[in-house]
């Protein structure tokens, strides 16, 4: 496969992993934090962590946009597909994500109209295909997917869809990352950030990380090549003792982003004033709502819905993980209580939750090589 | 640590509130329902063993004997339809067990409106599989339910057959240093299945691998005998849940190398645009084999002379760590556990 | 990849053989065509893949230790010179 195959040749790969070996300072340890979940979710898939020096940690950021969703977000969903001629359209990794009342998932076996779709697109389609029922498309994700809501929103407009609507749970990644670096228990030396969102919104607004906060920050695609190539260069900026921002994922990420789908999101939405994340605690300016003139297709207008905030079992430590403070197995519940089939928190939950992640590919810490 | 906590086997009580579509994907929670509920209950030994068939003695000679449900959907599919896998299916599960199949039954559920082209079809096809295999469907069952129910037909087919004096097979038979062999490529089926549904934008040349095994296994248990340690053919939960289930619980694990595991470009470009794991999709046409490091390059050589085995490779291992697992390895020294099937990410595949 | 010339926002795409349909309403269409890749997120595209930037990354990895190995060379000799050096 193009553009992937390269990207996971082994002898380059071997080749940056002695690099990254000769550039880590043996007397130091360095804690890069990756932000995005597809990272994450990468460096499991590949076993990237078996190619790195023991004292080079990575910690997993909070770029999970299902992990960082407030389970009373996730009910308010199930109030709407409880509704008479309501159908709820979400992705696939939303379906098993727990709210107080039970899952999408749950709620679809037990009778409720629950569509899993690919694209918001797909939930357009099924609005046209059936005008007696109500379609709410349950948005979620960062930069990335927000402009194919925006798209989407668009679209229904010119069509003049009457029987669809948008729940908007977009959230914006750098605030996340601000509050990550004012937290006080951070200590973090760089960030690998995010590939897709970057797409999107392009390099500049991670310059405040580099100039406000002195910290490194690499753009970096998903193979195991860029994962690694973009750790090096970490490694060699804090060598250098410098702290800029750089693009890696440079075949992909263009610095000023994408422009089409920047406007199609400022005339979509705006931001509300503050939003909770889940293990975050609420943050300002950090989350997208429908704009006005599109309030036709806001299922927030549409629809009520409880809108009751509810917190996590004290148990949970999922605030913890999330701002890489604690490992995942370092939970109490890891592995018991919670695990894929009985998730207590979001973070197990989403393939790209880090203890999900966790659960699934690195249980063999000290598994035998090839 | 780790480890030792995600081991411990959870025995209680079968206590889901309801079924869900994941208990019948062929992972945890279908785990969870048969030894949880039905194993219990029904105690008895054949079927403590919870092999692919259930043997038993009978008149001096060991008897394999199963039974398999479909509820594929959509029917008909690029490369088969619901008969031909009830037919394959059975003669597969009759196969892993070392057992030559003598006689097929089958039930047949039947929505009302069903085309009667449609039925045509498929008796069709089943006749042709067994014919094919050489294994007569001596007797059966037809029930019809109303209009709504049963998506268009269920099929159950049961299968009996006599097993290999030469066959000891079974998980608790395997060594450290045995080798894993497969067939042909994975995920052909899963894939071709979900593509078949339409509610994707996606379209690809491929089609199902239904088949029957029995030539390769009886391939086997000719070439290698006793050295044939295990059988399976990974249908449900694809070769993760396969591999996972002949360890779980043993002092030994297996490692297997990704790179070696045979992929057609269309389902690997599938799995990538869907975010899916080939090594859980369901196969309709392979089987896995567990053979003594003496007899593994014979065993191998005697596939690839197959019709349909010409891409028969070792993927992998029994190794003595991690204990209990399954280990994906890669070109470049890096490694990851690969877990049972969690959930359901392509129902109704078979 | 190709253009569908009926409905300007759509375009079909091949991955190793699997061909789908997805959306370019958020590409800047003077400058994506044929035999073009294109990164696609949930049945949209999001960018197309610079070949010359890719390519450009490989090289650089590729040459990656060289410029190391040629320094330990250097010293290698310098060493033995100080060996042999009384």
């Amino acid at each position: 496969m193009k553009y992937v195959d390269e990207f996971r040749d082994p002898e380059l790969i071997l080749n940056v992993s002695r690099e990254i070996e000769r550039a880590a300072d043996p007397a130091r340890r360095y804690r890069i934090m990756e932000v995005c979940g597809g990272h994450t979710h990468a460096i499991y898939r590949y076993g990237l962590k078996d190619l790195l020096p023991p004292n080079v940690e990575l910690i997993h950021g909070p770029g999970c946009p299902v992990c960082v969703l407030p389970m009373g977000r996730v009910d308010d969903g199930l109030a709407i597909a409880a509704q008479p001629n309501a159908i709820v359209t979400a992705f696939g990794d939303m379906m098993r994500v727990p709210g107080t009342k039970g899952t999408f998932l749950e709620y679809r076996a037990r009778g409720y109209d629950v569509r899993m779709v690919y694209s918001p697109l797909d939930a357009l389609r099924i609005a046209q295909a059936e005008p007696d029922k109500h379609v709410c498309f349950f948005a979620i994700g960062f930069e990335t997917t927000a402009p194919s809501t925006a798209l989407t929103l668009l679209r229904a407009r010119d069509l003049g869809l009457d029987n669809f609507s948008v729940f908007c749970n977009h959230v914006t990644i750098v605030p996340a990352i601000r509050a990550i670096l004012d937290s006080p228990d951070m200590r973090l030396d760089g960030f690998v950030g995010p590939g897709h969102v970057s797409t999107v919104t392009g390099c500049r607004p991670y310059e405040f990380v580099a100039r406000e906060y002195g910290k490194p920050v690499v753009i970096s695609g998903f193979e195991p090549l860029d994962l690694l190539e973009s750790i090096l260069r970490i490694l060699r900026q804090l060598a250098r003792g410098e702290a800029i921002v750089e693009n890696q994922y440079r075949r992909i990420v263009a610095w000023d982003g994408n422009l089409p789908a920047l406007r199609a999101m400022a005339e979509t939405f705006e931001l509300r004033p503050y939003f909770e994340w889940r293990g975050l605690g609420f943050i300002s300016q950090s989350a997208l709502k429908i704009a006005p003139p599109f309030a036709r297709w806001d299922s927030e207008v549409r629809f009520e819905v409880p809108g009751v905030r509810v917190t996590d079992p004290k148990a949970a430590q999922c605030g913890e993980v999330l701002k890489g403070v604690l490992k995942p197995p370092q939970c109490k519940l890891f592995g018991k209580e919670c695990n894929p089939e009985h998730p207590i928190g979001a973070l197990m939950v989403s393939s790209e939750g880090a203890c999900a992640a966790y659960y699934r590919y690195a249980q063999a810490p000290d598994a035998v090589t090839a | 640590m780790i480890v030792e906590t995600l081991e411990t086997p959870r025995r209680g009580r079968f206590g889901d509130p309801q079924i869900e579509m994941a208990h019948g994907a062929g992972g945890k929670a279908t785990r969870r329902l048969v030894e949880g509920l039905i194993a219990p209950l029904f105690a008895n030994p054949a079927l403590a063993e919870l092999g692919d068939a259930a043997v038993f003695p009978l008149a001096g000679a060991r008897i394999a004997t199963t039974a398999d449900g479909y509820v594929v959907k959509p029917l008909r599919f690029p490369g088969g339809s619901i008969g031909e896998l009830a037919v394959n299916g059975t003669i597969n599960d009759l196969a892993v067990s070392g057992a030559r199949p003598v006689a097929l039954m089958a039930s047949l559920i039947l929505e009302a409106g069903l085309a009667g082209a449609a039925l045509e079809a498929e008796i069709e096809a089943m006749a042709a599989a067994a014919s094919r295999a050489g294994v007569p469907i001596v007797g059966g069952d037809t029930k019809v339910v109303e209009h709504g129910f049963a998506d268009g037909m269920y099929v159950t087919t049961f299968g009996v057959g006599i097993v290999d004096e030469r066959a000891l097979l079974g998980p608790d038979r395997i060594r450290a240093g045995d080798q894993v062999l497969l067939t042909g490529p994975i995920g052909d089926h899963g894939i071709t299945i979900l593509l078949a549904r339409g509610e994707l934008d996606l379209e690809a040349d491929l089609e199902s691998d239904t088949r029957s095994v029995l030539g390769f296994a009886a391939a086997l248990i000719d070439t290698a005998g006793a050295g044939v340690r295990w059988m399976r053919d990974p249908t449900r939960g694809g070769v993760a849940t396969a591999l996972n289930e002949l360890v779980r619980g043993s002092r030994l694990g297996v490692a297997i190398f990704e790179e070696r595991i045979p992929l057609r470009d269309e389902v690997r470009g599938a799995c990538e645009i869907l975010g899916l794991d080939p090594l859980h999709i369901a196969n309709e046409g392979q089987l896995l084999a567990v053979i003594s490091p003496q007899n593994a390059g014979a065993a191998l050589a005697a596939l690839r002379a197959l019709p349909g085995g010409e891409r028969a490779t070792c993927i992998g291992e029994i190794r003595e760590r991690p204990a209990g697992m399954l280990v994906a390895l890669n070109a470049y020294g890096g490694s990851r556990a690969v877990d049972v099937l969690v959930g359901d990410p392509l129902p109704r595949i078979c | 990849m190709e253009l569908d010339a009926e409905q300007p926002m759509l375009a079909k795409v091949d991955v190793a053989g699997v061909r789908r349909q997805i959306n370019i309403g958020l590409l800047d269409d003077r400058c994506v065509g044929p035999g073009d890749w294109v990164l696609i997120h949930v049945g949209f595209a999001m960018s197309k893949i610079e070949e010359v930037q890719a390519q450009d990354q490989l090289r650089m990895l590729r040459a990656l230790g060289e410029d190391q190995l040629a320094i330990e060379e250097v010293r290698g000799y310098s060493f033995a010179a100080e060996e042999r050096a009384p």
